[in-house]
């Protein structure tokens, strides 16, 4: 804290200010903009969520109306052309943004909940019910994802909430071990001796004594998984079992790849919504990648380290 | 040894777990699919249909629990019905196994060994050249999802170029045989879809291999070997590189679900006629015995594997040997 204060820099102030508890997420908070990869990784994903709100604002052509000419190639009325029947592509990308960022961010949210439950009850009550816990959270790692993901949207209806139901159950797993791993390194410390003799109940201790200390896992937790969250969505929409009435980039691909866009020339189609999904994989990505090195130092560039002296 | 055999037992129990999943699912789930797949199979092969009966739950009057045990038997005894093209579900999918096979093994062999390799290097020689390039780079590729990589590579190299062909094994006309210029036609078809794999899984390699390293470098035990003025390449590969690389093994089986998964999103761009591509026309053409069979055997084959790893991870390793 005394080292940091050194640098006067407006993060710190607010960091200073902040109560106890916020002061951590301040800290963090401008560990995060010190990073080049996580500033340009916030910039990608502040980028879409505007898109995403607004929509209107970036592109003005109807997504949905087929009243051009079809399979134009991009030109300054169609930035990136036409589709196969005559829908503006880039009109379709901005809007499709919106629908493609909710069910990863709800997605990611729920998953991440569920791990934390999970991994934390599984830590810290341990016995049989850590047991039984460890072992379903193995089977779903082990099940493959992919596959267990269309057998099981291929039996529910296909819509947004199906893939939101199907993504959930099966992206959980990964981040439950971690955070159990995490939860049971916490288990002897003595603020939860202290809740115990306290007579607190197991609710209690797993949710306001050990979940706030693991704020940042949570968040690098949330990261990770929207990282994959995007593009298993957007296979499973890809594959056609989304609902190709529901406008996100996996359809668009979809559409795309069934109308033979690159045997037809027309690359932008298939190529731009592909692009945008590994942006947005790329910008959950950038932020986590940072976060690991903000959470472990010894990760951190070795150039840096040599600097720090420099300029002190 | 009691390691082995607890993993021994995870294997069993996630078979169990994907076999009760296939039982279930058409259970549970609105529709009455199974119902309309089995009525097209009447009058064809009565065993096969029966087996399709009891998984299904379709014309089946007897308990759910003698119907499950029924079912366990089936798949045991390799009986999974038939396809939608009313063909022995096992006799397609073994038919398509070898492309399968020989894509995703050798794409995930070269990604591992590249990929750890990559790792160590960059470890060792920490803030290089090498360091501040490739992890970066192959870390942000490796979220990109794998069928875009595909369609920017056949956009480059197929369409543009014309190197190489768009899509499909081998050439259409051509007669499967080992002369030379069917066999260069086969590689000539697999580069795209395999490089593609390649791209998407390296990063995640040499990602945490490099992770391990570093940590691995800190230890006592590899200043010990410095102090004793061992040659560096040995600290490299026997100190520090056969300490990371256990994580990354047992890793490695977990990865393979992911490339078996990255593989049917492949083969659907390609058009590349192996498992991963019948998996995707079996969800098109409702082919529910078949895709349930498909989903069993991509959970067998990660559990194979995932044994395997276990049994690597108990030769490098001796302290899972003692626990």
């Amino acid at each position: 804290m005394a080292i940091q204060s050194i640098s006067a820099e407006p993060a710190v102030v607010v960091a200073a200010v902040a109560p106890r508890r916020g002061s951590s997420l301040g800290r963090f908070a401008q560990a995060v903009l010190r990073n080049r990869k996580a500033t340009a990784g916030l910039v990608i994903l502040l980028v879409l969520a505007f898109a995403a709100a607004f929509p209107g604002l970036i592109a003005h052509d109807d997504p949905n109306a087929a009243i051009y000419d079809q399979d134009l190639g991009p030109s300054a009325q169609h930035l990136l052309g036409t589709t196969q029947l005559g829908q503006d592509v880039f009109a379709q990308l901005i809007y499709g943004t919106r629908l493609t960022l909710i069910i990863t961010v709800v997605v990611s949210a729920i998953a991440t909940l569920i791990s934390m439950v999970v991994g934390v009850t599984s830590a810290y009550v341990g016995g049989f019910t850590d047991r039984t816990l460890s072992l379903i959270t193995d089977v779903f790692l082990i099940l493959p994802t992919l596959p267990l993901l269309i057998v099981l949207a291929s039996y529910l209806p296909p819509g947004s909430f199906t893939m939101i139901v199907v993504l959930t159950l099966t992206s959980w797993a990964f981040q439950a071990r971690q955070l159990r791993s995490q939860a049971l390194s916490l288990r002897a410390r003595d603020f939860l001796v202290a809740a115990r003799l306290r007579g607190e109940r197991v609710s209690y201790i797993i949710l306001v004594e050990i979940v706030p200390t693991m704020t940042s896992l949570l968040v690098a937790s949330f990261l990770g998984l929207a990282v994959f969250v995007v593009g298993f969505a957007a296979g499973l929409q890809f594959l056609g079992l989304g609902n190709s009435t529901e406008l996100t980039w996996g359809t668009m691909l979809y559409y795309a790849q069934e109308g033979g866009a690159l045997e037809a020339g027309n690359a932008w189609w298939a190529l731009a919504p592909g692009a945008a999904v590994a942006l947005m994989g790329a910008g959950f990505a950038l932020v986590n990648y940072a976060f690991d090195e903000i959470g472990n130092p010894a990760l951190r560039p070795v150039r840096r380290r040599r600097r720090v002296p420099a300029a002190a | 040894m009691r390691y082995v055999l607890r993993r021994l037992g995870l294997f069993l129990v996630t078979l169990w777990a994907a076999l009760t999943v296939n039982f279930i699912i058409p259970r549970v789930m609105p529709g009455n699919e199974a119902q309309a797949i089995i009525a097209n199979f009447h009058g064809v092969n009565p065993a096969a249909l029966h087996a399709l009966e009891i998984e299904f739950g379709v014309n089946v009057h007897q308990d759910v629990i003698v119907s499950y045990f029924q079912y366990l038997a089936n798949c045991f005894t390799g009986q999974f019905g038939l396809t939608a093209q009313r063909l022995p579900v096992l006799t397609d999918i073994v038919s398509k196994l070898p492309w399968t096979l020989g894509l995703v093994g050798v794409t995930t062999v070269l990604a591992f060994l590249a990929g750890t390799f990559v790792g160590i290097v960059s470890a060792w020689r920490r803030g290089g050249r090498l360091d501040g390039v490739l992890p970066p780079l192959l870390f942000i590729v490796s979220t990109f999802p794998v069928f875009f990589v595909g369609l920017l590579l056949i956009y480059v190299f197929a369409v543009t170029l014309n190197w190489l062909p768009l899509e499909s094994n081998y050439s259409i006309g051509a007669t499967p045989s080992l002369s030379p210029q069917f066999i260069g036609d086969v590689l000539a078809h697999a580069v795209l879809p395999g490089a593609s794999l390649v791209i998407v899984t390296a990063g995640l390699w040499i990602y945490s291999m490099r992770n391990n390293m570093i940590t691995t470098l800190a230890e006592d035990y590899v200043k010990m070997g410095r102090a004793k003025g061992l040659p560096s390449w040995r600290i490299m590969v026997d100190y520090a590189a056969r300490n990371a690389i256990l994580p990354n093994l047992t890793g490695f089986a977990m990865q393979l679900g992911y490339v078996l998964g990255g593989s049917i999103l492949v083969e659907y761009v390609f058009s590349y006629p192996g498992l991963g591509y019948l998996f995707y026309t079996s969800t098109t053409d409702h082919d529910l015995p078949l895709m349930q069979a498909l989903f069993l055997f991509y959970t067998l084959a990660v559990l194979i594997c995932v044994l395997l790893a276990d049994f690597a991870t108990a030769a490098l390793d001796p302290r899972t040997r003692e626990a």
